[in-house]
């Protein structure tokens, strides 16, 4: 394996691992403070009872979230010295704005876990908001760094060098609307997803229990209109693809010639070689519509550029279909809990509903990963976007096999542990109020 | 080498303040973790307990000054973060493996409830990675302060990547940052604590600290002579460096008589005070120098408009963070009687319901 190879995959592992902790970093504090408030208003203890559990959950989710960032963070350097030297002082500020986000979001999260008896009910709440509000503004922040390596903006590139570098243009590149919405939207939908599922497989078994129809009420209200809003959302990003990043989103499709009025095609398998994308469904003009609103408009294809400035465009394109797909999934059974809300009709009385959810528990996380590797394989060859290329910034140590599979094992072990954790302390686990 | 402006000054005068706070905060933790390592006798379950309690609520916030050392070293002295991050490759790899194994061991002690032998697994592997960690976090501190970091850019794999941070000096260096951190979190507990029989303890873990604390500084001179700082601090002559270390030996000194006389609270000002004045004392026997030989504060930093933006962000920021801080400190550490809930115990009272109606 090349150092390139093991630094990217590395990073790539390192990402995929914290963006699940950082996900339910946002959603489980949400749904936490929504119990909690239930409680408060009608004192029925099923709520404490909930609230209390998704808190010890989102402890242990914190505490993991908060090392695998912190590896992060060191990462950017141990492998990509090279993009750091170059963009630190571009990015920096994001960066350092989410420092202070985190710092809140550990602080009122200590506040909250252990000040249950030390608090007043409302003050307890509100420390409980802080954590939810913090959680999604540093998630906000990092992504706004990810944004400007997409968008990159803010400076003037002489001899290939930054100048004139201005971080808050640098910060507002556009990019940085869509991502962040979409992202924020993912973390609310997965995580209120992910509940629901859970919450809809012991239903199944058992209808009347009580704590499990409290937190399928609670999951659906924040997890439908996520769901509901993050088509339209990612339909915003894939507009500011067309763009600013025409190339990412010609692999996305598996588009390899420029053409107006282009079709959308769902599923197929692109073939680089080729050049070529086979036994995909098309629909004529939809993607002209899709990128420009406009069934006559013209849409890059892979071949506008030269083959070494393509990313892997089976990976890009497999991942798409697969986010899309997902996302699709989650809006249809969100548009059914509507009409079931609609028609007042119980929820938890549509078994086919139940079986849908319950099979959907891990969609919306399989749909952040995939989106992600869209976003960050789709960019490639590039680290920032016609700017500087991956292979330039990867550090002169060599032998990063070794790291790469120290951290593989590591994640591995950890993530197992998680878990296991979850399942014996917060699925199965007793009640404690 | 240009010249160092006072906003990059200051940010590197922040960057340092964060550094300190992280040792005598985060610190701290890792301290504790020694201590569960090494606790025997019959009241080693009630040292250790005490331990855990101490560190549960705080200690997420504590770790959070590290990351503010890495994020303001790279947005504002980005060749200084690249090069650092190069050259200790391998240390700053180990010792993130011991960050992730202790903060998570921490938190699944802390939440597995399932049965004791799994439960002490986690416990040694939290004691041995908070051991761990801070001596390749001093051996990399070391490292950049003998002026070791200045390496050829042609040198073979153990010139460039090994040789700068493993010498004699460093390994000192490492066992002194672990010393340090083990004497700061006795006498934190120390003054926690309120029962006579684990106060004393406590009490006998910090004198033990100290000592190895003393020994190692003069090893560390020892094997320090004619490293980088200590040369430039002969050449210049700084007044000021003179000041530190007077500082820290009066600090030094008083600690001990204070914990020698029972007078915790004393000692522990006086504790935080010493650590600080051997932080502070490195940071100005160096300065200008970020990595000595190889960037100053005046090569390193970023454009003037990024550090003045930084600058604005902490400070706005710190308006939000340190009453925060003050509300979880004046929470968790003001009263001496401290019935610690875990989040996790049963027994704890439920509070009242608010009335649905109100
Ligand atoms: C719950 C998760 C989830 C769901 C259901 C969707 N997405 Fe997504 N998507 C993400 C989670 C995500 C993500 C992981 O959060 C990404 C990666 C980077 C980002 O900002 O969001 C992303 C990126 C991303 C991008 C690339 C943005 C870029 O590279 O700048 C596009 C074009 C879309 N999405 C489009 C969609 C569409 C049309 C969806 C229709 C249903 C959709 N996403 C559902
Ligand atoms: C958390 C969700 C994220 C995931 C799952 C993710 C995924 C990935 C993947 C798969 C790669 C490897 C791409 C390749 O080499 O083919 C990568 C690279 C990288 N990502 Fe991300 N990414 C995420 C967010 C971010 C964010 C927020 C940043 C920065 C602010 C970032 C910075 C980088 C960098 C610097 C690289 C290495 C260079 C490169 O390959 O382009 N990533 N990431
Ligand atoms: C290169 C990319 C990233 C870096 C360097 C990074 C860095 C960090 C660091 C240092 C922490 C620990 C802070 C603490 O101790 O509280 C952390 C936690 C967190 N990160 Fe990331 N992060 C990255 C990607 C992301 C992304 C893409 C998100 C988006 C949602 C995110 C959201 C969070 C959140 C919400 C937390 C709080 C911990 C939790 O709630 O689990 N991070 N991250």
């Amino acid at each position: 394996m090349s150092d390139l190879l093991a630094a990217r995959g590395q990073m790539a592992m390192s990402l995929a691992f914290h963006i699940i902790f950082a996900v339910l970093g946002i959603g489980m504090p949400l749904l936490m403070v929504l119990a909690e408030r239930e409680w408060m208003r009608t004192g029925e203890t099923v709520w404490l009872d909930l609230a209390k559990r998704w808190a010890k959950g989102t402890a242990i989710l914190f505490a993991i979230g908060a090392v695998s960032g912190t590896v992060l963070s060191f990462e950017l350097g141990l492998l990509w010295p090279g993009f750091m030297e170059y963009a630190g002082a571009i990015i920096g500020m994001p960066f350092s704005l989410e420092g202070f986000a985190f710092f809140t979001e550990a602080i009122f999260l200590g506040v909250y876990l252990y000040g249950w008896n030390r608090l007043t009910p409302r003050a307890h709440w509100w420390s409980g908001v802080a954590v939810t509000v913090s959680g999604m503004i540093s998630g906000v922040f990092v992504v706004l760094a990810n944004a400007w390596m997409n968008a990159p903006t803010g400076f003037r590139l002489v001899d290939g060098r930054p100048v004139d570098i201005d971080p808050i243009a640098a910060m507002l590149n556009p990019a940085a609307l869509p991502q962040a919405l979409h992202l924020t939207l993912a973390a609310v939908a997965a995580t209120g997803i992910a509940i629901a599922g859970i919450s809809a497989v012991a239903l199944r078994r058992d209808p009347t229990d009580l704590v499990h129809r409290a937190a399928l009420r609670l999951a659906l209200w924040v997890a439908v209109p996520a769901s509901l809003l993050q088509v339209v959302s990612g339909d915003l990003s894939a507009k500011f693809l067309a763009e600013h990043q025409p190339v990412k989103l010609a692999a996305m499709e598996g588009h390899f010639e420029t053409a107006r009025g282009a079709a959308l095609r769902i599923g197929g398998i692109p073939d680089e070689a080729a050049s070529t994308t086979r036994y995909a469904i098309e629909i004529p003009r939809m993607l002209s519509v899709l990128a420009f609103g406009d069934p006559n408009a013209e849409v890059k294809g892979l071949e506008a550029v030269p083959r070494d400035e393509w990313p892997p465009v089976l990976i890009t394109h497999l991942a798409f279909q697969v986010m899309v797909g997902l996302g699709t999934l989650m809006a249809f059974a969100s548009l059914w809990v509507v009409v079931c809300w609609v028609r007042r009709r119980d929820v938890v009385e549509d078994r086919r509903l139940l079986t849908l959810l319950a099979w959907l528990m891990p969609a919306g996380f399989i749909a952040v990963e995939a989106g992600w590797v869209v976003t960050e394989v789709g960019r490639q060859p590039w680290i920032i976007h016609g700017v500087m290329r991956t292979a330039d910034a990867v550090t002169p140590m060599p032998g990063l096999a070794a790291p790469f599979a120290l951290f593989t094992l590591l994640y591995l072990f950890l993530g197992a542990v998680v878990c296991w954790l979850l399942w014996t302390q917060i699925v199965k686990g007793h009640a404690h109020a | 080498m240009p010249e160092a402006s006072p906003l990059a000054v200051g940010i590197a005068t922040l960057v340092m303040v964060a550094l300190n706070a992280y040792v005598v905060l985060g610190g701290a933790d890792f301290g504790a973790g020694v201590w569960d390592l090494l606790a025997r006798g019959p009241r080693a379950e009630r040292q250790r307990a005490a331990i855990a309690d101490g560190i549960g609520p705080i200690w997420e916030a504590n770790h959070v000054w590290l990351i503010f050392v890495v994020v303001l070293l790279f947005s504002c002295f980005p060749p200084v973060y690249a090069h650092l991050s190069t050259v200790l490759h391998i240390p700053l790899t180990l010792m993130l493996v011991g960050v992730v194994l202790r903060g998570s061991a921490f938190t699944f002690r802390a939440y597995d409830s399932t049965d004791s032998p799994v439960q002490r697994q986690w416990g040694r592997i939290f004691a041995v990675s908070s051991t761990v960690t801070p001596v390749l976090l001093g051996m990399c501190v070391g490292a950049n302060a003998s002026g070791a970091l200045a390496v050829p850019a042609d040198g073979d794999f153990v010139t460039r990547y090994v040789a700068p941070w493993l010498s004699p000096f460093t390994v000192t260096i490492g066992l002194l940052g672990l010393a340090v951190f083990a004497f700061l979190a006795a006498v934190y507990l120390a003054v926690e604590i309120t029962e006579p029989e684990l106060q004393e303890d406590f009490r006998a873990m910090a004198l033990r600290a100290a000592v190895a604390v003393a020994l190692l500084a003069l090893a560390g001179l020892w094997f320090g002579r004619g490293t980088f700082a200590e040369v430039t601090a002969a050449l210049t002559g700084r007044p000021l460096t003179l000041l530190f270390q007077t500082l820290t030996a009066i600090a030094a000194v008083t600690t001990l008589v204070a914990l020698w006389r029972r007078r915790y609270r004393v000692a522990q000002g006086a504790a935080i005070l010493q650590v600080s004045g051997i932080v502070w004392g490195w940071g100005y026997a160096q300065y200008p120098a970020l990595v000595p030989g190889v960037h100053t504060i005046g090569s390193a930093a970023a454009p003037a408009i990024t550090l003045r933006l930084v600058a604005i962000g902490t400070a706005v920021g710190l308006v939000i963070l340190l009453p925060s801080l003050a509300y979880l400190f004046r929470l968790f550490k003001a009263e001496t009687t401290r019935p610690f809930v875990r989040v996790d115990t049963a027994e704890h009272p439920v509070p009242t319901p608010p009335r649905a109606s109100r």
